[in-house]
């Protein structure tokens, strides 16, 4: 595994907090992973420092070049698209396309075409004139027309319906990503990507609390549907978290043995929320 | 320099309003205006014997009583309403231009569109240098273009109401020169981007740098600073005024878009006298607007704005939408 992004101590700082504080990642080439976090955890952040839209103490290698120094080099390589409508109003769909495949070397102008052929987009019509989701079409267009070995998605589908949102993440997987490409994803919506994900970070105050594949994420973590004559023993097993459902108890745990918890009921992989939730307890008190 | 271009291209595509129909529009109203007044004039001629346009036949230029120097003086005087309505085209456009500067680096933080741009693999270097470019001669190139045809326009109008009024003056109309005011206004251009670069530098620094309100930094850091130089005298100690520093330091970074300003840092004009406008033409020629390239001022002035320039792309590739 080739690394794409190499981050080692990777501290922000603004005025008066700490936005990350000495995160250390990394994250192979052919990857989607998802970085998740609570609002404020650093996620932005860390993007922004991954970009070189922001200064940063620490080191990161991201394609073998320094954010801060070769932005402008690095963008060749790495496509963005920071929360929905970042595109200007004022942009023609037409002046889009056309900027975009006169300024990027990278950029496959017949594939544009034919992305924008399946949506509704007029050549002549403005941002202004779209509605949120068509502007994501459009940016998601020419992004996919870009040969980039770095996607980096900052809360892509926000405000979209689901409709949007599920065809979003669908030509994502159908039209862009393969072996060469990698995918830094966050968002809110987790339980809409845990399927498309290969690798799961979890960022909490600026620091990364876990950053696993989902191969090993089933294997280290398990929820155990637990009746009451058990949930006694259940406690003694440190669990991560607890809940209740129809009388029953859901206990999480983090590496206990399958077979330990298999006595205890019966076990099923947990869902990224449910793990997001466990982990982040007390973010907020 | 393709991709420059095409930066320049979405300056361009992004103002159309300011850069080309602010002009445009400007030159139909003035037109509008003087078909009007023309209008009047017929009218108020035909009723009465006082004020007016009251044509009779003794008007010195026409008939066979007209000499060589009489056509060369009036095809002067077409020149000079050529001028004079380029330079109305152009002062529009350099309020224009001064709004756009302070926009320039602001707007698109403010509506986080930057995002997008900085998602491409554009420097910020070039990204800054091709708004520079756009107002120190896109700008004014639109501005002197639609400035003339409007005057000629004009002219025309001019000599067919007088045509109608059994006055041939197609002839002066020939006497008139509109390529030689498009290039002589053409080459004042870079002239006008060397004295305007420290408005345009510190507009763009403002843009660059304010987090909010960039029109208020803009207005308030210079006359503030004006203000409180005047206040203490602080010049008196250097031996110089307070108003230096007005017109050298305040004026130079707020006023340097109007367009001419340099006319002060010039050679002495010798003016002739007002009857004779082919001379008053001569003397205004372009060795003489850029005889300003030998004051100090100038250059003072665009190395500041050239530094204040630089300072804009250093803020411009760490200031983000937040």
């Amino acid at each position: 595994m080739t690394a794409v992004v190499t981050a080692t101590g990777l501290t922000k700082r603004y005025k008066s907090s700490l936005a990350l504080d000495g995160a250390t990642f990394q994250i192979g080439s052919g990857r989607i992973v998802g970085l998740i976090g609570p609002n404020g955890a650093g996620k932005t952040t860390a993007l922004k420092a991954i970009l070189g839209l922001t200064t940063f103490d620490g080191q990161l290698n991201v394609l073998g070049l320094d954010p801060r120094k070769d932005r402008d080099k690095l963008m060749e390589q790495v496509c963005f698209i920071a929360d929905v409508a970042v595109l200007p109003r004022w942009l023609k769909v037409r002046d889009a396309v056309d900027f975009v495949a006169h300024i990027h070397p990278r950029f496959d102008r017949a594939r544009c075409d034919a992305f924008l052929a399946r949506t509704k987009l007029q050549p002549e019509q403005k941002v202004k004139q779209l509605s949120k989701g068509m502007i994501v079409q459009l940016h998601l267009a020419l992004v996919m027309s870009i040969d980039a070995k770095l996607l980096v998605l900052d809360e892509p589908t926000l405000g979209l319906d689901i409709l949007y949102r599920k065809q979003f993440y669908q030509s994502l997987l159908e039209d862009y990503f393969d072996e060469e490409k990698t995918i830094l994803v966050t968002t809110h919506q987790v339980e809409e990507i845990e399927h498309i994900l290969t690798d799961l970070m979890f960022i909490r105050d600026g620091k990364i609390v876990l950053d696993t594949d989902m191969d090993s994420l089933g294997e280290r973590f398990a929820e155990v549907l637990v009746g009451a004559e058990f949930a006694a023993a259940a406690r003694e097993l440190k669990p991560l978290d607890e809940r209740q459902v129809f009388g029953k108890s859901v206990f999480l745990f983090d590496n206990v043995s399958r077979p330990q918890l298999e006595q205890l009921g019966e076990v099923r992989r947990p869902s990224i929320g449910d793990l997001f939730v466990a982990t982040m307890k007390g973010t907020y008190a | 320099m393709k991709t420059f271009y095409w930066l320049v291209k979405r300056e361009f595509w992004e103002h159309k309003g300011g850069f080309f129909w602010a002009p445009v529009v400007t030159g139909i109203v003035f037109l509008v205006l003087n078909t009007m007044g023309i209008i009047l004039g017929e009218v108020f001629g035909r009723r009465s014997n006082w004020g007016g346009f009251k044509y009779n036949g003794d008007l010195h230029f026409q008939g066979s009583n007209i000499t060589p120097e009489d056509l060369h003086n009036a095809g002067a005087g077409i020149d000079i309403m050529l001028y004079a309505i380029a330079g109305i085209v152009l002062a529009v456009t350099a309020i224009v231009v001064f709004f756009y500067c302070l926009g320039a680096l602001y707007d698109d933080r403010r509506d986080r569109s930057v995002l997008f741009w900085k998602s491409l693999p554009l420097s910020d270097t070039s990204t800054v240098l091709s708004k520079v470019v756009s107002a120190i001669l896109l700008a004014p190139a639109i501005a002197v273009v639609v400035g003339v045809i409007v005057g000629l326009a004009l002219a025309i109008l001019v000599a067919i109401v007088a045509t109608m009024h059994g006055i041939g003056v197609w002839s002066l109309l020939i006497e008139a020169h509109p390529f030689r005011v498009v290039l002589n206004l053409v080459l004042l251009i870079p002239l006008y981007a060397i004295w305007a670069l420290p408005t345009i530098g510190w507009l763009l620094l403002c843009s660059s740098w304010a987090r909010g309100k960039p029109f208020l930094w803009a207005i308030a850091l210079p006359v503030g600073a004006g203000v409180i130089v005047s206040w203490f005298g602080l010049m008196g100690i250097a031996g110089l005024s307070s108003g230096w520093f007005w017109k050298n330091v305040v004026g130079r970074m707020l006023g340097s878009l109007i367009p001419g300003g340099w006319v002060g840092n010039a050679s002495p004009l010798v003016m002739p006298s007002r009857d004779d406008p082919a001379a008053v033409l001569e003397a205004l020629d372009l060795s003489y607007h850029y005889s300003a390239l030998a004051s100090p001022s100038l250059w003072i002035g665009a190395a500041a704005g050239v530094a204040m320039i630089a300072g804009a792309i250093w803020f411009r590739r760490w200031r983000d939408d937040s």
